[in-house]
């Protein structure tokens, strides 16, 4: 095949897109696409039950449909989806050709093959063992294979993110330095490698313990190096989640990042810090001092939330400024109001920040807190804060990320343009509201992965307050409108995959989106003014504090025990 | 463009805003804050768990909790059979955690002090006391010992909250904390 009929030219940005590449992230997109949405009805089906009016599900189902919901979600859709996002990220944004497409094509069937076994075993119904599937409570051994053969389907995709972009400096198919969403990719996929290889360590002896070679395995080792994979994995959908924002600020509004340094370090923390943040999933655990606690918990000085919390101004700053130089310089927040609310990727992108900050990120910090663990382990809570990060955040954050992605590389138009405006604010709210009311209800001492907080069936009695199971049934609420906007995204990328209209004939070149002029450059103006930007970091800095220390005070309630 | 490569070459010689500048600083100083604070409540505070474990065989720890049992148990709750035990205010006292129950009821004194000796037989469990709501995991192989002050008094419960199996939501344990 010559260079001519492997490569086309983008229409709307100019970039050179490699058909291999394309072929690969249409897959990888679709298969993500459709395992979030049997992954979001069960996680619909879960809420059902635990909304103690509706109670839906039978006790075993529901916990099969737990560890259905966990694998398919969390593995699954969002692996995928950024397996697209690397060959995005590298061959597209970087003008190149995918390295050993073929070999792509391999690590994605190994990826559905292990997907479809790990889903297998869990529907026959001996595998409810939850995603951790902690020892030594056991499942099928396919089960573990299945993860197992997925997880080396992804560290393929990273290879061949790597060797990408080895042959694009190679090639000078791009001058100075990677693209700053490059350079986010690169990060998430480095992260990997240290993430599929502590799953490796783990996950092959379980799965040998299964077949009944291997006698023992330590439950306290397992945890340990189970959350090296699982909370590393964190990182790397808070790295790639990250660099879709600064992505769809620059394609909607031509944002530039304010500096590149800051963002290039403050991605680089997540690299350096992340080593054992796994201990702030074994705070409350025996066998472990707390000197290592604290050390590793706070991921030496909690550096890798100081990166976060960069991130968290210098995007919606990126925005700011690149909004005052289209002109909307009146007050505070003229840039913020006249912004493009009514294109689901910027209201999508937008609603992510907000939230993954405000609800997933702040009470991970607190949950993180070795003592403050105490008071919300393995409660409701737990999963309302990573409802806040990975739902939020990452999975909001993708969907958004869809709609440019659908006309850029799908070149499709968009199928149901209304609901696609209003998928982001309806999904926003539902999650939200999950988000919030696990959380409320954890608070209030609320068990997770628990099918009958009324305790029916047991020996003794005891019941939650009122209020606990009030928010439950909020919670049940929000589920079904997260899953109505759930619908809503699957609709429109759907649609629009398989029955939208082509965009290939209508090709007017336009350089940059909305007609503007990117923002290369915020040097001429000496002194950049951000003013709303200021406003909204200040009011999240002060609820981040105060709710931290309203927690030690909550805290300090409880029985004294040392 | 952050889709593009940096416009400007040599992009880590650019300054840095002053309001960024700021921003890093004061991030860095509340890590800092939060850092220390753990280790503040560690001197100051009241709420601490242990660092006292030590391994154990199961079966050893099911023979202790059982001696311990039969030494104080000194009746039945209502007609489930299950013993509830009154050991002497500052001793060593026993919990287990198995597929479904935590054994057995401690009936503990209020403003008393007692080493609370935690493990399980089988799998993991979660020790959570409600409502005072405090929360420990449980391993087999791990005995935790953590030293704590009921300061009030009543009915507590011991929800399991580490999923252990089918009956997971039938595991319920009692304290009763007495005047
Ligand atoms: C319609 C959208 C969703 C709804 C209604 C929903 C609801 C829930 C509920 C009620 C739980 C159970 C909490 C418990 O009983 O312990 C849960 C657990 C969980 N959810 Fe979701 N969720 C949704 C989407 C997602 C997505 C998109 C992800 C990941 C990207 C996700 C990841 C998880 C994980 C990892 C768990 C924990 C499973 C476990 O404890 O093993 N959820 N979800
Ligand atoms: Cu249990």
């Amino acid at each position: 095949m010559s260079a001519q009929t492997e490569f086309r030219t983008c229409p709307k940005t100019g970039l050179k897109v490699h058909l291999a590449a394309e072929k690969l992230i249409k897959a990888n997109a679709v298969v993500a696409i459709v395992f979030l949405a049997i992954g979001g009805l069960f996680g619909l089906l879960v809420a059902l039950t635990r909304w103690p009016a509706v109670h839906l599900l039978p006790d075993n189902l529901f916990y099969l449909a737990l560890t259905a919901h966990g694998a398919d979600v969390l593995l699954f859709w969002i692996l995928f989806f950024e397996m697209a996002l690397l060959y995005f990220c590298s061959a597209i944004l970087l003008n190149c050709r995918l390295a050993m497409p073929k070999l792509g094509w391999v690590g994605f069937w190994l990826m559905i093959v292990g997907a479809l076994l790990a889903n297998i075993a869990v529907l026959q119904g001996n595998s409810s063992v939850m995603f951790t599937s902690y020892v030594p409570m056991q499942a099928a051994p396919h089960f573990y294979l299945g993860l197992i053969l997925f997880a080396v389907g992804a560290l393929i995709g990273c290879v061949l993110f790597f060797a990408t972009l080895v042959i694009a400096k190679e090639e000078k198919t791009y001058e100075g330095s990677i693209p700053l969403v490059t350079f986010a990719a690169l990060t998430a996929a480095i992260i990997a490698i240290f993430t599929i290889v502590s799953g490796a360590i783990i996950l092959v002896p379980t799965f040998f313990w299964s077949l009944g070679i291997i006698q023992h395995i330590d439950p306290l080792v397992y945890k340990l190096i189970w959350w090296g994979m699982g909370h590393s994995s964190q990182q790397i959908n808070v790295s790639a989640q990250v660099g879709v924002w600064y992505a769809i600020a620059a394609l909607v509004l031509g944002a530039k990042p304010l500096s590149e340094k800051v963002s290039r370090m403050a991605f680089l923390m997540y690299i350096l810090f992340l080593q054992l943040a796994c201990a702030h999933h074994l705070l409350v655990e025996p066998g472990l001092s707390s000197e290592w606690k604290i050390f590793n918990t706070s991921y030496a000085m909690y550096l890798a939330v100081l990166g976060s919390m960069i991130h968290g101004m210098t995007v919606p700053g990126a925005i700011e400024a690149a909004q005052r130089r289209r002109g909307f310089t009146n007050g505070v927040f003229e840039w913020l109001r006249k912004a493009p609310w009514g294109n689901p990727a910027f209201s999508g992108m937008f609603i992510s920040l907000v939230l993954f900050g405000f609800l997933g990120g702040i009470s991970g910090v607190m949950m993180g807190t070795e003592q403050l663990n105490i008071i919300v382990h393995n409660t409701l809570y737990v999963p309302g804060h990573f409802h806040g990060t990975v739902v939020a955040g990452t999975t909001l954050a993708f969907m958004a990320i869809t709609y440019p992605v659908l006309e850029l590389i799908f070149q499709k138009e968009l199928m149901f343009p209304k609901l696609a405006k209003w998928q982001p604010y309806v999904f926003g709210l539902g999650v939200a509201g999950i988000s919030l009311f696990m959380m409320g209800a954890g608070t209030l001492g609320v068990a997770r992965r628990h099918w009958d907080i009324t305790f029916a069936d047991a020996t003794l009695s005891f019941e939650y307050p009122p209020m606990a199971l009030a928010m439950l049934g909020l919670n049940g609420l929000s589920a079904v409108l997260a899953a109505a906007g759930g619908i809503m995204f699957i609709m429109v990328a759907v649609g629009t995959v398989f029955f939208g209209k082509s965009l290939k004939e209508t090709s007017e070149v336009q350089a940059t989106p909305e007609g503007v002029a990117a923002a290369t450059s915020y040097g001429s103006e000496t002194h950049l003014q951000l003013p709303g930007t200021i406003v909204l970091i200040s009011v999240f800095f002060i609820a981040f504090v105060l709710y931290y220390f309203i927690n030690w005070k909550y805290l300090a309630t409880v029985w004294p025990m040392s | 463009m952050a889709i593009h490569s940096p416009a400007n070459r040599l992009w880590w010689n650019e300054r840095i805003e002053k309001q960024e500048l700021i921003w890093i600083l004061v991030a860095f100083v509340w890590g800092l804050i939060m850092f220390f604070a753990m280790i503040y409540w560690h001197i100051a505070g009241e709420q601490n768990l242990s660092n006292e474990s030590y391994r154990v065989d199961p079966e050893t720890y099911a023979e202790t909790v059982e001696s311990f049992t039969e030494t104080y148990q000194v009746r039945e709750e209502g007609d489930t059979g299950i013993p509830v035990v009154h050991p002497p205010a500052g001793s060593d006292i026993y919990m287990i955690a198995r597929l479904w129950e935590w054994y057995p009821i401690l009936e503990l004194e209020k403003d008393k002090t007692y080493r609370l000796h935690l493990s399980s037989q089988d799998w993991q469990h979660g020790f959570s006391l409600q409502p005072s709501n405090i929360n420990i995991q449980v391993h087999p192989g791990y005995e935790l010992v953590v030293t704590i002050t009921p300061d009030q008094a009543g009915e507590y419960s011991v929800v399991c909250n580490e999923f252990c199996g089918i009956g997971h939501h039938n595991m319920l344990g009692r304290i009763y904390v007495t005047d």
